[in-house]
């Protein structure tokens, strides 16, 4: 049976998020080289792997901020309409509002936080639901101030983003993500711009969402961190996931050398 | 000269009419130029780089001229009898052409002062494009453009003056023709400079309080 038809919304097991074959070269300069990956509901995903191994990459084709050159995915089931890159041209969205649409189930935190800085962070949380999910106004300021109070900023939601440290702009940015309820959360590098001793407000966020049974994939340099919240872990070596499995089992006994390797120079 | 106090202030109302025309225009045609030039499109980027060239590289005098003599026979050969173009429209053609060039440039540079991150944020909880502009990029621009675009206005102001040429009636018209009649040349002149200095220093205070209107509270620039 073809992997799109195991998908079809309705059957038993819909993937959250399934991508096959994915390729992206950025030039001529291949970055993922045939990625296939599949994050079931509930599943919370580590993707390790050092720079330049593609992580990144992955996460940001995941929701289309960059356009993958091959490759299928599907969201929730959907698969999306996505154009083959030939002969130099790259490749191209075929349905704008499918991509809009799905993009808005599928949350990023990103490494730099990427907060509106003409916006409260109330503002900042409560855009999404107000001008994509169409709630009325009142009803997507609940939604915010929400979600702001449980990252812990509620006190702070008036505040503009520079007026707070960058542990606290990043769990408004979690928050900002969370208040369009999406099916999977995707975090890319969500600690790395932060200084040692704000990563663990925000660690602490992720992980509560992570027992909340939330949909998630998190790449990161913090392996101990990864470790503990994620139930899969899927490392990354020259644009390819070189090992995959139960995250105890990717920690614990790394079948291939190179990982051994990894874990054993960052870990 | 004391009948000249009215004709000074049809002039200034002029003056302000043609500056407030041509600045609402060029604004929204240098919105257009900039949004071309960055646009993804050969074509539209190609014709906004021609444009901003050619506009920016050649006298304002002479675009007015060439827009006066260049509209009249334009308009002469389409209709096929001799009709002059107003001097009105003609300026605010030119200066709506001229405005337009140098505010594409300001614009640009203000949309690309924006990090690449504030469109990805946007779009990654599925904002349309036109959304994302709105709400996201028009507001951080207009921060950054304002010093520069008032300054752009303040010079708009002025070159007004040179619509005179063909014949308009604004302040440098009044000055320059009561100068000749009165032989009081001096007098005239420097009655249009105060005129001249007054809806300059006005525009400045304007812009100054616009920009402490629309800072973000507490935000270092």
């Amino acid at each position: 049976m073809a992997p799109s038809d195991l998908d079809r919304p309705g059957c038993d097991d819909v993937a959250a998020l399934r991508v096959e074959g994915l390729e992206k070269s950025f030039g001529n300069y291949p970055v993922l080289r045939g990625v296939t990956l599949t994050a079931h509901r509930h599943e919370v995903i580590g993707i390790l792997g050092s720079s330049g191994s593609g992580k990144s990459t992955l996460l940001r084709c995941l929701n289309l901020l960059e356009l993958p050159n091959r490759g299928r995915m599907w969201v929730l089931g959907e698969r999306l309409k996505l154009r083959e890159a030939v002969n130099g041209r790259g490749g191209a969205i075929l349905d704008r509002r499918q991509i809009q649409r799905v993009r808005a189930s599928l949350g990023m935190v990103f490494q730099s936080f990427n907060l509106w800085p003409h916006r409260t962070i109330l503002e900042n949380v409560a855009e999404g639901p107000t001008h994509v999910l169409r709630q009325s106004r009142r009803e997507a300021i609940g939604v915010a101030e929400q979600y702001l109070a449980q990252v812990g900023l509620a006190d702070r939601r008036h505040h503009y983003p520079h007026q707070l440290s960058g542990g606290q702009q990043q769990r408004a940015g979690i928050a900002r993500a969370l208040a369009m309820e999406p099916a999977v959360l995707l975090f890319d590098e969500p600690t790395s711009a932060l200084d040692p001793e704000l990563t663990g407000e925000v660690l602490k966020v992720i992980r509560s969402l992570a027992e909340e049974g939330r949909t998630m994939l998190l790449v990161t340099h913090e392996l101990a961190f990864a470790r503990e919240v994620s139930t899969r872990a899927a490392f990354m070596h020259d644009g390819k996931i070189e090992e995959e499995g139960p995250s105890r089992q990717l920690f614990l006994e790394p079948a291939s050398e190179r990982l051994r390797r990894f874990l054993q120079s960052h870990y | 000269m004391n009948g000249f106090a009215i004709q000074f202030l049809h002039g200034l109302c002029m003056t302000v009419l043609v500056a407030a025309i041509s600045g609402v225009l060029g604004t929204a045609v240098g919105l257009a130029g900039a949004a071309s030039k960055l646009s993804a499109y050969r074509i539209p980027m190609w014709l906004a780089e021609v444009y901003t060239t050619v506009i920016r590289g050649v006298p304002e005098l002479l675009v007015i001229l060439l827009i006066y003599f260049g509209g009249t026979a334009a308009i002469t050969f389409a209709i096929g009898r001799y009709v002059e173009i107003s001097a009105l429209s003609a300026g605010v053609i030119a200066l709506t052409v001229i405005f337009g060039a140098y505010s594409t440039e300001i614009f640009r540079g203000a949309i690309l002062s924006i990090p690449r991150g504030q469109w990805e944020a946007a779009s990654s909880i599925g904002l349309k494009s036109w959304q994302i502009w709105l709400l996201v990029i028009l507001p951080q621009m207009v921060r950054v453009a304002l010093p520069a675009f008032c300054n752009l206005w303040i010079s708009l102001l002025k070159d007004t003056a040179l619509i005179s040429v063909v014949g308009l009636t604004d302040i440098m018209r009044v000055a320059f023709v009561g100068a000749g009649s009165m032989r009081a040349p001096l007098t005239f002149y420097l009655a249009a400079s105060a005129l001249y200095l007054l809806l300059t220093s006005v525009s400045l205070l304007a812009f100054r309080r616009l920009e402490q209107h629309i800072a973000v509270p507490g935000q270092l620039r």
